[in-house]
């Protein structure tokens, strides 16, 4: 039973990460109809950021403070780098097939990950602890402080984003962007300025994924983001695309399944089963788990 | 944005991503070649490391410790009248860049021989290159016993798995007094499957019991659910025979879960970002067998340190730098004795070969593997520190 219990938190912690980047790519594709590739790069930049604020910019470490400086400038730093991918290398193609936006994607993935290689080094680096470290013990179960900062981080944040989304005039904006975008210019909305912010919003969610995932494993290199951003896709599909609950959710199962494949005799086959699941789901339920199917206009 | 999907765009994106997976960059920069003079009469030899990745620390101080050999040997005059010139590859340490590397060496090149690598599956891949066109290569410190079973141009200056294997679990028994322990080994790398699979048969035949069997793969992150299987199974020790990087996070990850058993492994454990990674306090009570510490007080292996602190800034070479210096010793020992680079000359000279390096005397088996003795070391307030020493 302890076993269990222990599983499931580690599968939580996990999962819970996956949700934050789960969370970018189901925005950008909600507004924009395109899978944000570079997603999982700028989770890596925001891992960085914070080797380098306390490496290299000498913001001390390990208390809970300075913890949340860090992630917030981490946070900041990558929600810029998301506005200005999307200015240089989106918004010139934006009456273009999907098609070729997806592909420009894949290639500033690439841009970022041989950039990183050449700026950071292609050597894996140990991370520093950003915040207070301890163990908490309880009914045979341990839960170490990292994975309730990531928890409760993943919470605020979640519970941050759906207020930004229902209950401010930006977020109206954003649903109003994604339901239609020209009905959306014809009544007076800045479509550049929706399109930013939902950069924005989503690549701080990377950001702060980004340390966190680090805290936890604290072994950072340049090709960090492929599987976590590849796991984070297959949640944000699993919980239908487009959909912000169903982008959590499939975070949360993601992480739980694989956590309970690796803990049995089948842990080799744990990449193999979360991507089986993609293709499972894709079969029978293509929208997904909360989404709903739309004829596509023609 | 809620709700807006329509199925023929998710399933073009899906597979773009399994596109993605089988695409990764791959980046072609190789380091300037170390040593050597100028002259046409070289004698050139091949060197591949993974100076840069996940191995990264094993490449840069096995290198340093062959860089370092030439030096020497080309500052005291060289062989055969000759200078070496030292030619220099990155593996990346990824797989499938070896046997490239190897083929270059040997075709481009015209190496005389080749030196390399740590790990056992990249040497592995080069091997059978060097055998078919009957270049010997020198391995300085893969252990899996299937390198050199590759052909009789192939040899090592180091250990063997199942030597090491057989001491680790007579440490494990004897000294730690474990009876159950669990193993998590690395199931994409050649060397912790064997060094795995010789521990098992030797703790089963000393009467242990192995409980618990469970696998990561190489950059894995997350060990906490198999860590967790086997703090349920209940043991009194885990093997852990993988690579630094994983191992430091597989530490890291079993002290936050209460796993406070001992922990040991074998000589893939051997760099400082094993400390910086798992942190010192998480890796007391762990061991591990190498094949060279700095505490050695033989002549050869102090002057060697001393060189090495001399020529890198006062750094303290390991066990790789040890072997890297003693590969590059042993290929010059060789061509001095043949006269000639001639390959298969060269190959019976280093099947006999016989001389003190840094980690020791070097002499061959049948099977080209070197019988040396080994250490054992454990780490006490954040600081690597020799325990004992077993001969072979």
């Amino acid at each position: 039973m302890a076993e269990l219990l222990q599983q499931l938190i580690n599968g939580l912690s996990l999962g819970a990460i996956y949700a934050l980047i789960a969370l970018g790519y189901t925005m950008v594709y909600g507004v924009l109809r395109f899978i944000n590739f570079a997603h999982s790069d700028v989770f890596m930049v925001g891992a960085f950021v914070g080797w380098y604020a306390v490496n290299q910019w000498r913001i001390p470490s390990g208390t809970i403070l300075s913890g949340l400086l860090v992630l917030g400038l981490a946070m900041g730093v990558c929600a810029l780098l998301g506005v200005t991918i999307e200015k240089l290398a989106y918004k010139p193609l934006r009456n273009r097939s999907t098609l070729t936006v997806l592909i420009t994607a894949i290639g500033v993935s690439l841009l970022l990950q041989n950039a990183g290689q050449k700026v950071f080094g292609a050597n894996p680096k140990a991370y520093p602890a950003l915040f207070p470290t301890s163990q908490f013990h309880f009914a045979g179960v341990m839960v170490s402080s990292n994975q309730l900062v990531v928890l409760v981080v993943t919470i605020l944040l979640l519970g941050g984003l759906h207020f930004v989304v229902h209950h401010t005039k930006i977020g109206t904006a954003m649903r109003a962007v994604s339901f239609n975008a020209t009905a959306a210019s014809l009544v007076g909305i800045h479509i550049d300025g929706v399109i930013s912010f939902t950069f924005a919003l989503g690549s701080a969610l990377a950001g702060a994924g980004g340390v966190l995932y680090a805290i936890n494993y604290p072994s950072i290199d340049p090709f960090m983001g492929t599987m976590p951003g590849l796991k984070a896709f297959v949640a944000a599909v699993l919980g239908g695309i487009g959909n912000l609950p169903g982008a959590a959710l499939g975070g949360l199962l993601i992480g739980l399944v694989e956590t309970f494949v690796s803990g049995t005799r089948a842990s080799t086959f744990r990449d193999a089963i979360a991507f089986a699941i993609l293709i499972l789901i894709l079969l029978l339920r293509p929208a997904g788990l909360l989404g709903k199917l739309r004829v596509e206009k023609v | 944005m809620k709700n807006l999907t329509s199925p023929r765009r998710v399933f073009l994106a899906a597979l773009a991503a399994a596109a993605l997976v089988g695409c990764k960059p791959s980046e072609n920069s190789a380091p300037a070649a170390g040593g050597g003079g100028d002259t046409s009469g070289d004698i050139i030899v091949g060197e591949f490391a993974s100076l840069t990745g996940t191995e990264a620390a094993f490449g840069q101080s096995s290198h340093k410790g062959t860089q370092l050999a030439f030096e020497q040997v080309n500052a005291a005059g060289g062989a055969l009248g000759r200078k070496f010139k030292h030619l220099v590859e990155d593996t990346q340490s990824k797989a499938g860049e070896s046997a490239t590397i190897a083929r270059k060496f040997v075709s481009r090149d015209k190496v005389v021989a080749v030196l390399g690598e740590v790990a056992s599956g990249r040497s592995l891949e080069a091997a059978p290159v060097c055998q078919q066109f009957g270049v010997p290569m020198i391995s300085p410190s893969s252990t899996n016993p299937k390198v050199t079973e590759i052909g009789d141009f192939i040899f090592r200056v180091c250990f063997i798995d199942p030597f090491q294997g057989k001491l680790i679990s007579e440490f494990a028994t004897k000294t730690l007094k474990a009876k159950k322990v669990a193993i998590l080994s690395d199931v994409s790398s050649a060397y912790s499957v064997g060094l795995a699979q010789y521990f098992r048969e030797s703790f089963v035949a000393s009467g242990g019991q192995i409980v618990i069997e469970q696998k990561y793969s190489n950059k894995d992150k997350d060990f906490k659910a198999q860590l967790t299987a086997i703090k349920a199974a209940g043991v009194d020790g885990i093997l852990v025979p993988g690579y630094y990087n994983e191992v430091g996070l597989i530490v890291k990850q079993a002290r936050e879960l209460g796993v406070m058993v001992p922990m040991f492994g074998g000589d893939g454990w051997e760099a400082q970002e094993l400390i910086q990674i798992a942190g010192g306090e998480a890796l007391q009570n762990t061991y591990y067998s190498t094949h060279f510490s700095p505490a050695n007080k033989a002549p050869e292996a102090q002057s060697f340190v001393d060189a090495f602190k001399a020529r890198f800034n006062g750094e303290t070479p390991d066990a790789m730098a040890a072997l890297g210096y003693d590969s590059a010793r042993a290929l010059v020992e060789a061509i001095k004795k043949a006269g000639t680079t001639e390959g298969k000359k060269l190959k019976e000279e280093l099947a006999a070969i016989d001389f003190v390096g840094a980690t020791g005397r070097t002499k061959l088996d049948a099977k080209r593997d070197a019988a040396k003795p080994a250490v054992i070391i454990t780490t006490e307030g954040g600081k690597f520190k020799f325990l004992q020493s077993i001969e072979p």
